[in-house]
């Protein structure tokens, strides 16, 4: 019988308002490769931040015991001097400096402050050769891929000793031959006796290298699969992700659908900085008026890139393909274009891109159409206040005045004076990117009232979400997108969970 | 009770203003130096604040855009007065043609560092420390590193002279400058009501009798006060009516109109302006352009103050401008601040400067008083807002 490394038991993490870890049991045995799978944000990663000392110990209730001691980690630093090193998604890599440099980034060679950098180099190559990549550490960060900055960062956490290693989504942006490539270091550590923990989406990954697959759901742990004595198919592991009962959620609407308002011809997207990357590719789609189309697929699949193209070549280089809208086409230059052929794209990230944290609501709801207050460019503010009171009223958005100012708001009030915003504008077809994300339910569902409104109007609306419950619940079709494309149209009927999930995990790595 | 709180900690460097003129006068008293408000002394902190005003107008712009700065305006300052006293002491050439002249070149000058800025999105410290560098040598070239003076009478008439003309006639003056200040005071009453009548028409939310008439009372007191005292001097400088041009000139246009407010927008989030359809490029090239302009405008007045053109005119003019918007509530970030602070933001240093000179206090101790300002206030700033946040 081989030993319990760790032990995480009824770790509970609340962030406001939102329950994200809600008692969950993980154990982990020493020298294993434990996958943890389940929907975004099902609380796969908080409880990773928890482990790793990110959300320090206080900030979540119950026990980590790590090889018999109970350990109370305060920075990532206590956790990695006992061998615990996560590695993000997002590489925490500095790109102008060395490989060598990034290796012993705040674990630097040498002492009392004076850096060895012919140790430093000499230890970076050893390890470069061990993680099998053929690069000199004096090479910059910024000249080599991101399948190699993958394994550079494995390289670094070889560097602090690493005993228990933690990858999210270590291969969301790898191509094929890299994934494989790095899957079986991972094996080639795992005989050497290290433990992994493997955070993935791609299941075909995840029986290929795990002894064990922990399914979380809703901020709570449902199932731990065993290779060998449990049924390890991407089927059964669905299943266990899926599986919740769809109360109700989300208001009755009758769909009352029109023609086509806008439709997407052949859409491919370059990405921005890395040449000939690209990011969407041959998408073809449509909405109708009165309809709720959903976008789904996982994080990176594109669909953001996609939405803020169309919306007046807001992102990426290269874009070529037809976009017609009202049966016109339509060569959208710049946002202004966009508005005034009456898109709008309301942004998933709402405080980066969306609002203006430090103005009033009053000035966030009038920016996007100005024209409508002003005349002469001279702005009639009594005219603006009462229009931002209309808003505040029609969304019920909670706060003291419209003067307010934004930043002040909780999540939920800050995206509906982020909806209010583009509702002001009068477009007549709406790109919703996540328009729910980070609220509580009770605000949910007034978002989802507020869309039935919308398409009640006559409106068109595009809505991205990488929640499936809330894509089966309001959408009257759905694209699944995957690595950029098109990979699925589904009507009401044929959407479920599983449908939307199998048309992803199939097409996964098959185009690349 | 919150109410109060609001109004208290919206005009908070208003308070500290008056705060810092009554601490100052009874030290001037105590010391029986005179006094801060004697007639003489408040023209004379009006003519020598003159230039920091302007600026510290156009730097606002910059500086609500995104925090950036610019350095070169000092430099824009010498290289115009320079070209304004070749013009007209050297070549005797016409007046009107040379302001006009001025005005142009110093609006090229901005356009330049602005399309450096905005189009090709050089970072503003870099483009104007080299502006900086560049238009004073180009000003020590222009006047070979000379002083030009006197400047004819004719162009000291409409910078540095007093209005009503006639100096020997006391009574007249004094009355003169009272019914200015009464028609002033008259025109912000009906402006208020108008407003408040406009309102009340339209059903909107207005204040309370109490705040608005304490307002009026509050304002009219200080410019009938401001009247007297000029008039018991020399008169209305010419100069002060050019800043009240140009303080309600760009509190209208930040205020009131659409570009204006494109400046708040994309000093608080410029990629959430962008995605609104702003066009932050001609902003961010609208607020160097017009720094360019105001730098020109501040140079006529300079020349015209010290009755010189020289290459060192307008050194550390920048930094003065700077503090001003920053003393007075703009935010290092951008995005927050407005035309009035950033005026009195530049009433306080002069302040500071004045009365810490009729004090008698060193030079250099001065600069050690002003740096702790500069600093006291922007940290009460990022604390204050800080506190509010998480409340």
């Amino acid at each position: 019988m081989a030993n319990i490394i760790l032990e995480m038991k009824h770790i509970t993490k609340l962030f406001p308002g939102v329950r994200a870890l809600d008692d969950v049991n993980l154990q982990v045995t020493e020298g294993e490769i434990h996958a943890l799978v389940g929907e975004n944000g099902a609380g796969k990663s908080t409880l990773m931040n928890v482990l790793s000392g990110i959300y320090p110990y206080g900030d979540y209730e119950g026990d980590i015991i790590y090889k018999g001691e109970l350990c109370k980690f305060h920075t990532i630093k206590d956790s990695e001097a006992k061998g615990i090193v996560i590695i993000h998604q997002e590489l925490a890599l500095v790109p102008y400096l060395t490989i060598g440099e990034n290796m012993f980034l705040g674990n630097e060679r040498g002492n009392k402050g004076k850096i060895d950098w012919d140790e430093t180099f000499n230890k970076a190559d050893e390890l470069l050769r061990m993680v099998g990549l053929h690069e000199s550490s004096h090479t910059l960060i910024k000249d080599i891929g991101v399948g190699k900055q993958q394994l550079v960062e494995i390289a670094k956490a070889l560097a602090k000793n690493v005993k228990l290693l933690i990858l999210d989504e270590p291969t969301a942006s790898l191509n094929e031959t890299d994934s494989k490539k790095l899957l079986d270091l991972m094996l080639e550590f795992k005989a050497q006796g290290m433990t992994c923990i493997i955070i993935s989406h791609k299941l075909s990954e995840v029986s290929y290298v795990a002894d064990k697959i922990t399914v979380i759901r809703d901020g709570a742990t449902i199932e731990t699969l065993v290779k060998g004595v449990d049924d390890l198919s991407e089927e059964r592991i669905i299943r266990g992700m899926v599986g919740r009962e769809l109360t109700d959620r989300f208001p009755k609407r009758e769909p009352k659908i029109g023609e086509i308002s806008m439709e997407v011809r052949d859409w491919t997207v370059y990405h921005p900085l890395y040449d000939g990357r690209k990011v969407c590719d041959g998408v073809n789609l449509n909405v109708r008026r009165g309809e709720v189309v959903g976008v789904s697929g996982l994080m990176g699949a594109g669909r953001t890139e996609l939405a803020m193209s169309i919306f007046g070549g807001s992102y990426g280089r290269g874009i070529s393909g037809t976009l017609i809208i009202n049966g016109r086409e339509v060569h959208l230059h710049s946002v202004q274009d966009a508005i005034d052929h009456k898109l709008a794209y309301v942004t998933e990230d709402r405080k980066g891109n969306g609002l203006i944290l430090s103005s009033t609501i009053r000035e966030n709801t009038t920016l996007s159409r100005m024209e409508k207050i002003s005349h002469h460019k001279t702005l009639d503010k009594d005219l603006e206040i009462q229009v931002a009171n209309e808003y505040k009223e029609k969304l019920r958005t909670k706060c003291s005045s419209v003067e307010q100012l934004v930043g002040n708001l909780s999540g939920g009030n800050q995206q509906k004076v982020l909806l209010a915003k583009w509702m002001f504008a009068d477009p007549d077809i709406l790109i919703l990117d996540e328009p729910t994300r980070g609220i509580d339910v009770g605000a949910k569902y007034e978002i989802y009232c507020i869309i039935n409104q919308l398409v009640a109007e006559g409106k068109s609306v595009i809505m991205i979400s990488s929640e499936l419950p809330e894509i089966l619940g309001m959408c009257d079709r759905t694209y699944v997108m995957n690595e950029g494309r098109i990979v699925g149209e589904l009507t009401r009927e044929e959407s479920s969970q599983e449908s939307i999930m199998s048309c992803i995990l199939q097409s996964a790595g098959k185009g690349a | 009770m919150t109410k109060t709180k609001e109004v208290l900690k919206k005009n908070t460097m208003l308070i500290a203003l008056a705060v810092v003129m009554v601490l100052f006068q009874v030290l001037i008293s105590i010391a029986g130096k005179g006094s801060l408000f004697a007639p003489a002394n408040i023209t004379n902190l009006i003519l020598q604040n003159s230039y920091v005003v302007i600026l510290a107008v156009g730097m606002l712009m910059c500086i609500l855009t995104g925090g950036n700065i610019d350095l070169s305006v000092g430099s824009i300052v010498a290289l115009v007065g320079a070209i304004a006293g070749v013009m007209i002491v050297s070549n005797k050439m016409n007046v009107y043609l040379t302001i006009l002249v001025c005005l142009v070149l110093g609006t090229l000058i901005g356009a330049w560092q602005g399309f450096w800025i905005a189009y090709v999105r050089i970072p503003a410290f870099i483009v104007t420390l080299a502006g900086m560098m560049l238009w004073r040598g180009v000003a020590l070239i222009v006047l070979n590193g000379l002083t030009i003076s006197p400047f004819p009478q004719e162009y000291l008439r409409y910078f540095s002279s007093f209005l009503p003309g006639d100096a020997s006639n006391k009574g007249l003056i004094l009355s003169v400058t009272l019914i200015v200040g009464a028609v002033l005071c008259a025109v912000y009453l009906a402006v208020q009501l108008i407003g408040r009548a406009k309102k009340l028409r339209k059903g909107y939310d207005v204040e309370s009798q109490g705040m608005l008439w304490g307002r009026i009372v509050l304002i009219c007191a200080v410019v009938m006060a401001l009247s007297y005292l000029l008039g018991s001097n020399k008169g209305i400088p010419v100069v002060l009516i050019l800043l009240g041009v140009i303080i309600l000139a760009y509190s209208y246009y930040t205020q009131n109109t659409v570009p204006g407010r494109y400046l708040y927008a994309m000093g608080g989030n410029e990629k959430a302006a962008k995605l609104s359809g702003i066009n932050t490029n001609r902003t961010l090239f609208f607020a160097y352009t017009n720094m360019g302009f105001l730098s020109a405008v501040a140079a006529l007045v300079c020349i015209a103050r010290f009755n010189s053109a020289a290459p060192s005119a307008g050194t550390n003019y920048e930094m003065d401008a700077i503090g001003a918007c920053y003393i007075g509530g703009a935010s290092a970030y951008g995005g927050t601040g407005t035309v009035s602070g950033a005026v009195i933001g530049a009433i306080f240093m002069g302040v500071l400067n004045n009365g810490m000179s009729i004090l008698g206090i060193d030079a250099n101790w001065q600069k050690v008083v002003k740096g702790i300002v500069l600093l006291a206030a922007v940290v009460f700033d990022v604390v204050s807002k800080k506190h509010s946040s998480k409340s």
